[in-house]
């Protein structure tokens, strides 16, 4: 009973969100301003029907219903409770209903947070909203029914949920992500709803940016998340593969990053308006393209769900109607606009202009290799190749290399034109001591001189040590007081510019060193065998067998020792998940803040009772989620800038509640 | 007035959803209709991962019905199908070739060492030669080959159990049983 109730809420959340997409919009048109306002209670409505669609399917869940088939496929009645949740969106039906979920969050969002936009604005923007979840919803129910039965005749248990899944990493990982993809369906809708209204402005960018930091933020961590778990739970001290479907999040990033760019330069100074919404139009058809990837085949990948034709066919008819639509739209109605201002190059438009180019550039890198295979096979009939991380680290690290240098320069940056005396003033000094610190710590640190080191220590400490300065030139007074009070002055979209900036080098440090100076070792132990790295001996005592809720393990004891004294043991273990058969490993890492000791235990080899054991040293790794982590912050910051009033959107909201009331009532 | 310029976008996309709707008028990439099925082997000459001074030949592998199973170190897709492969050669009935594909040669030792070896032998396909002859997309895929070297079936991405029993095991016990037909009928 309860499935069917989840079904048929999300019918009528089609039925409203059918609506929200046509009502408000022809409300617009036959200027009718109770059709326009009606978009607010749609939008209300459609997020209650969704999420309690999404309670059902936990509900199924929970109970260990298993004569609905999803829940028979991806749980397992010993599965811990935690884990019936999160298997919700373990696959493909579930997983797009979180994606529907969250895509109603962001509109009943939008409608509650935008006090400060015209009616008809506001309902165009819920509008379009409306339009993309119609074709959500739709997807989900025509080809992905999570709630399908499979009665009469239904398993005594369940399936189980892939063992890689059984993590906190995925617990968080997917909600996140989703939240960054859907999340640029707003500005999007705002792009879409200022091309139909001809009033691409100023006001329209200002709309727009705490929304598209706040997705492009949760976009972010999703990432950092994902790379976070990659990196425990495969069990081979990886972060990082350029897998199409970790390329498929990375290329919305990389294009939110120029679009969050781009419209700080279009609200300030009125310029590069028709490429800022061309970035917006990309940011969520990129993040629409990775939903194609991931869920119809086309691609193989680690992250890819089942294989199933008809789906395929229906996001590419989607991705169709909406890209080529509002594409379309773009080219009809753009022509119009022109930018106003003019500006030097020593501008920080000018900059701003540089990092959009190179960070298209990097996109189309990515891109070009995610479906490179694709192409050839299709322009040569059949044959195939595969694209690896050597093509990627090739051509995209020097591109972003490049970028972190015109980075760099990014806070000394003035609008309009920039006096040279202000970079040369500022920059010598830094470049110098940057070289300084670079050259040393890539002679002191480690066994071998790498000049890969001296460039991303070199840009890193450039980065830093401008981020220091820039912050010191505008706290710089006479008094200690008016220094504190220069601290607080300083308004959240500078702080969150200086920590997303400040994560970015903390990032570039981390991929740097762990790639230059991991050491990983497979050796063959018997217990009291020892294995030395650096001034780390790893030694194994033993290994016993350990039984969990829905698996059994070996779980291997290594006693770790720093200079010959004692340091702390480590627990890797070997589990085998009883349903499917499936091992696992589970690494046993040591986490800090210059290092992570990493310890995966493998197969018992021979008959001895020797294990193969993996051991990594993985210097300043932990540098590259922490980094991340910064610029989500950074990212977020930012949303609180009082020019956006989003915190006294809700007191607006109420009083134009109140308005509209008194002028329906007159 | 529209600018021409304009519709540059717009034409970029027709393209990419072309090539997207190719992609997938092509295949199913799952199991994909490889040119090669009914084809014999290719041809090649590729040296033993566990032992590098014993080159291995075609002709090396006929007479057994075989998984050939391209995987590499780098492929973590190849780490989630290792275990089924672990068990299908426990149970013996049919044997497991891999291709070692781009890889190098010392970590694909260590991570078979780290995994346990499934493999009745394991080929270096080093520069991908024998990959491209195969028509290989990425690691894992898994081809079935009959005892005479011709291809049977392809299978691209991990093979779980369950894409073990409901899709390779059918297609291995058909060509199994066709070989003992034939057999019967020639004697």
């Amino acid at each position: 009973m309860i499935p069917e109730l989840g079904h048929f809420a999300l019918i009528l959340a089609l039925g409203l969100s059918l609506t929200l997409a046509v009502l408000p919009m022809w409300g617009v048109i036959k200027d009718n301003r109770a059709w326009m306002r009606s978009a607010s209670s749609l939008a209300a409505g459609m997020f209650v029907f969704v999420s309690i669609s999404f309670a059902c399917l936990i509900h199924a869940f929970l109970q260990d219903n298993f004569s609905v088939d999803y829940v028979a496929r991806n749980s397992n009645s010993q599965l811990p409770d935690i884990y019936k949740v999160s298997a919700v969106w373990g696959a493909h039906e579930g997983s797009f209903l979180l994606w529907i979920l969250v895509m109603s969050g962001w509109t009943l969002a939008v409608s509650v947070l935008s006090g400060s936009l015209t009616l008809d604005m506001r309902a165009r923007v819920l509008a379009v909203m409306g339009a993309l979840s119609t074709g959500f919803i739709l997807f989900i129910l025509f080809t992905s029914n999570p709630f399908e039965r499979s009665l009469p005749v239904f398993p005594a248990d369940g399936n189980d949920l892939n063992p890689l899944l059984q993590d906190f990493g995925l617990i968080v990982h997917p909600p996140m992500l989703y939240m960054g993809y859907v999340g640029f369906s707003v500005p999007f809708a705002f792009a879409i709803a200022s091309l139909l209204s001809g009033r691409l402005d100023s006001a329209w960018a200002k709309w727009s940016r705490p929304w598209t930091n706040t997705a492009w933020a949760f976009l972010t961590i999703g990432i950092t998340l994902g790379s976070w778990w990659a990196y425990y739970e495969l069990g081979w001290g990886g972060w990082w593969f350029w897998d199409a479907v970790e390329n498929a999040s990375f290329l919305p990033w990389l294009v939110g990053t120029a679009l969050i760019h781009s419209l700080a330069a279009t609200e300030k100074r009125g310029v590069f308006k028709t490429w800022t919404v061309l970035l917006a139009i990309f940011a969520f058809s990129l993040s629409l393209l990775g939903a194609f990837l991931v869920r119809s085949g086309v691609l193989t990948s680690v992250h890819a769900f089942a294989v199933d034709p008809k789906r395929g066919l229906f996001i590419l008819g989607f991705l169709v109607i909406v890209i080529g639509g509002s594409l379309t739209l773009f080219a009809v109605r753009v022509a119009h606009i022109k930018s106003k201002a003019g500006f030097d190059f020593t501008s920080r438009e000018a900059l701003l202009l540089v990092n959009n180019m190179l960070l298209v550039v990097a996109a189309a890198i990515v891109l070009l290799g995610t479906l490179y295979p694709l192409g050839y096979e299709a322009l040569t009939g059949g044959k195939k190749i595969s694209v690896g991380p050597p093509y990627f680290n090739t051509i995209f690290v020097p591109v972003a290399l490049v970028l972190f240098a015109f980075m760099a320069l990014g806070p000394f940056s003035r609008w309009k034109r920039t006096p040279i005396e202000v970079y040369r003033k500022s920059l010598l000094p830094l470049l110098a001591i940057s070289a300084v610190i670079a050259l040393l710590f890539a002679l002191l640190y480690g066994d071998s001189f790498s000049a890969w080191v001296v460039i991303c220590v070199f840009l890193a400490a450039l980065l830093g040590t401008g981020l220091l300065l820039d912050g010191y030139y505008r706290i710089r007074s006479k008094t200690a007081g008016a220094r504190l009070a220069a601290v607080f002055k300083q308004t959240p979209s500078y702080y969150g510019m200086w920590i997303a900036h400040l994560g970015i080098a903390i990032s570039v440090i981390g991929v740097c060193m762990t790639s230059i100076y991991s050491d990983e070792r497979d050796v063959r132990m018997t217990p009291g065998d020892t294995v030395t790295m650096g001034a780390y001996e790893f030694r194994l005592v033993g290994v016993q067998r350990i039984k969990g809720p829905n698996y059994i393990a070996d779980r291997g004891n290594i006693q770790v020792s720093k200079n010959g004294e004692y340091l702390l043991d480590l627990h890797p273990e070997r589990r085998k998940y009883l349903v499917k058969g499936n091992v696992m490993t589970e690494a046993d890492i040591d986490p800090g803040l210059f290092r992570d000791l990493y310890v995966a235990l493998g197969e018992p080899v021979g008959t001895m009772g020797a294990w193969a054991v993996r051991v990594h040293y993985k210097p300043f790794v932990r540098w590259i989620w922490f980094g991340g982590l910064c610029m989500m912050l950074g990212g977020l910051i930012t949303v609180f800038d009082r020019k956006y009033r989003l915190v006294s959107a809700l007191k607006k909201q109420r009083n134009w509640v109140t308005d509209t009331a008194e002028v329906s009532n007159a | 007035m529209s600018k021409p310029s304009l519709f540059v976008p717009l034409g970029v996309f027709a393209l990419l959803a072309m090539l997207l709707a190719a992609g997938f008028g092509l295949d199913d990439p799952h199991h994909l209709p490889s040119a090669l099925i009914g084809k014999p082997m290719p041809e090649f000459e590729l040296v033993d991962v566990l032992n590098p001074d014993r080159v291995i030949r075609k002709e090396d592998l006929l007479g057994h019905v075989s998984l050939i199973n391209v995987w590499a170190t780098w492929c973590p897709n190849c780490v989630v199908e290792h275990p089924q492969f672990l068990e299908i050669s426990r149970q013996g009935s049919i044997r497991v070739i891999g291709v070692n594909y781009h890889d190098d040669i010392e970590k694909a030792q260590q991570w078979l060492q780290k995994y346990e070896n499934p493999y009745w032998v394991s080929v270096a396909d080093t520069e991908g030669t024998l990959g491209i002859d195969l028509g290989v997309y990425g690691a894992p895929e898994t081809f079935v080959m009959d005892a005479k070297g011709y291809i049977r079936y392809r299978h691209v991405g991990p093979v779980t159990r369950n894409v073990w029993l409901d899709t390779l095991l059918p297609v291995v016990d058909a060509v199994k049983r066709e070989q003992v037909e034939q057999t019967a009928a020639r004697g």
